[in-house]
């Protein structure tokens, strides 16, 4: 069913009683034109887009838990394009005009608010970069202003712009395009209209083994039975390494654990996305009024999905410097999700040794705002056995080649990005 | 979590740095010569849900580089040595 103003004006006649489900809960068939392991927003984006744009829907999406449940669910929800990169920035700036119309695409409304992603700076030095970043996005075609110091105090009265703070602020740079998006929504969105084109989404089912023969996959093993399929595409971001150690591949991934954080809710205090410079820190508040944040990693392989308390009281310290005025909020949620981290901090949409066999993951901090991109172009590599211009660069060979995407700068060590 | 210094004691998670995996050998030759070798050294890691040998560095105690065997999965730490008497044990 189609929802729009009538379907809810119906539906409310009769109590919301005769809702009808959201998704199908199908029971797995023997065998499949396309397998796609791991239902998180990626997954659930690529069988979407492998129905939507290519015309195959015998597709089965198979999630070991349930939908939601994985890092579609962990993250802070915003959304942005500014990369420097040029791989980075025709991808996410791709991804961020999918999200622009994607309520309207998948008939479920996402709720994106456009409210600005605003990095601000605190020295001379971060003011040349965000300059220089700034040039760059512009030339790539993506928006981005440069804002003053008084520029931030109106579009986040909450940020301490005085001369007396612990980092005085200088100015920022703003998209006024990025913002946030309501994360369950996205997996809940996706999953109907992907249903819907007639994809099976099967939870509780753990891929345990690839099935490989000479060279090529003829299907998964799984904990409610084999599932033959000649394509398959490995979409688990967190687990990556382990799920393809069954298929025999060695990834150039590390897991680690980023946190994030809720207060209480308040009233409207904060209508922009707000990152600090001075340390790594973020801030968006929901809709509920929760303001929420997170900061780095905690900096050593994890797949505990929990952090430890260093990072915490460092995020609390960079919150109440940054805005003094939350210094008697408290904090009322905390989780950590498993990121893939790879040595240079992009991740991989890309072909593996074996044939038909196809990955998506090593998504670092960046995997929330690509979901669009990476099931857009994931599904065109799985339908083409070809990669997408603006995925290409992904591969898995690009450490041996040399021809690295490092938006940071930083060294290999999978945990400094 | 805190990790038990061989030389200080149990001290907190803060004052020490993650230093990575630690059951790599660095290869020897000229990285022309020896690539695939050297690609699986700097990039190539097992990165097991379980048991994880890794090194830390004290930096805010004694300086000494640590490896610690620790449960990815817990954080339960099973085994601290010191990264020098290891690589000696090693070199034997």
């Amino acid at each position: 069913m189609r929802y729009s103003l009538s379907s809810i004006i119906r539906n409310a006649a009769s109590g919301h009683r005769h809702w009808p489900k959201v998704w199908r809960n199908p029971e797995p068939q023997k065998s499949y034109d396309v397998v796609i392991v791991g239902g998180g927003g990626h997954g659930l984006a690529t069988a979407y887009y492998l129905a939507r744009n290519h015309g195959i829907t015998n597709v089965a999406v198979l999630e070991k838990g349930y939908l939601g449940n994985g890092n579609i669910g962990r993250n802070t929800t915003i959304v942005r394009s500014n990369y420097l990169c040029s791989e980075n920035s025709q991808f996410y700036e791709h991804s961020l005009k999918l999200w622009e119309g994607l309520s309207a695409d998948l008939n479920y409304n996402v709720m994106l608010s456009q409210r600005g992603a605003l990095n601000v700076f605190h020295t001379p030095a971060q003011r040349d970069a965000a300059i220089r970043r700034g040039n760059a996005f512009s030339l790539n075609g993506i928006d981005s202003v440069l804002v003053s110091r008084e520029e931030v105090k109106k579009l986040a009265p909450l940020v301490d712009c005085s001369p007396n703070a612990r980092f005085p602020v200088l100015g920022g740079l703003l998209q006024p395009r990025g913002g946030s998006v309501r994360h369950d929504a996205v997996a809940w969105g996706f999953a109907r209209a992907a249903d819907t084109r007639g994809v099976d989404i099967i939870q509780n089912c753990e891929v345990t083994g690839f099935r490989i023969e000479k060279g090529r996959v003829r299907g998964v093993e799984t904990s409610r039975g084999p599932i033959r399929a000649n394509k398959v595409g490995i979409v688990v971001a967190g687990r990556s390494t382990l799920v393809a150690r069954m298929a025999g591949l060695r990834l150039p991934i590390e897991s680690h654990v980023l946190q994030c954080f809720v207060t209480e809710p308040v009233k409207p205090v904060l209508d922009t996305v707000v990152m600090f410079a001075a340390a790594h820190f973020s801030i968006v508040q929901s809709d509920k009024g929760g303001l929420v944040f997170n900061g780095d990693l905690d900096g050593y392989n994890s797949y505990a999905q929990r952090g430890n308390m260093p990072v915490m009281s460092g995020v609390a310290e960079s919150a109440v410097s940054f805005m003094p005025r939350l210094s008697r909020l408290r904090l009322l949620r905390h989780w950590g999700g498993i990121n893939d981290m790879t040595p240079d901090g992009s991740p991989f949409i890309t072909r593996t040794p074996v044939k038909g066999l196809f990955f998506n993951g090593g998504w670092c901090y960046g995997g929330f705002k690509g979901t669009p991109a990476s099931g857009w172009t994931f599904a065109h590599l799985i339908a083409n056995d070809e990669p997408h211009p603006f995925a290409a660069g992904y591969t898995l060979s690009r450490f041996e080649t040399g021809r690295v995407i490092n938006e940071n700068g930083a060294g290999p060590q999978p945990g400094k990005h | 979590m805190q990790i038990h210094c061989p030389w200080c004691g149990p001290r907190s998670l803060d004052e020490f740095e993650y230093g990575g995996d630690a059951s790599k050998t660095r290869p020897s030759g000229k990285t022309q010569e020896n690539m695939e070798a050297w690609v699986d050294y700097v990039f190539l890691h097992d990165n097991p849900a379980g048991r994880h040998r890794e090194y830390w560095q004290h930096v805010g105690g004694c300086r000494s580089w640590l490896i610690v065997t620790r449960d990815t999965r817990t954080h339960e730490i099973s085994k601290v040595e010191l990264a020098c008497a290891s690589s000696r044990k090693g070199a034997k």
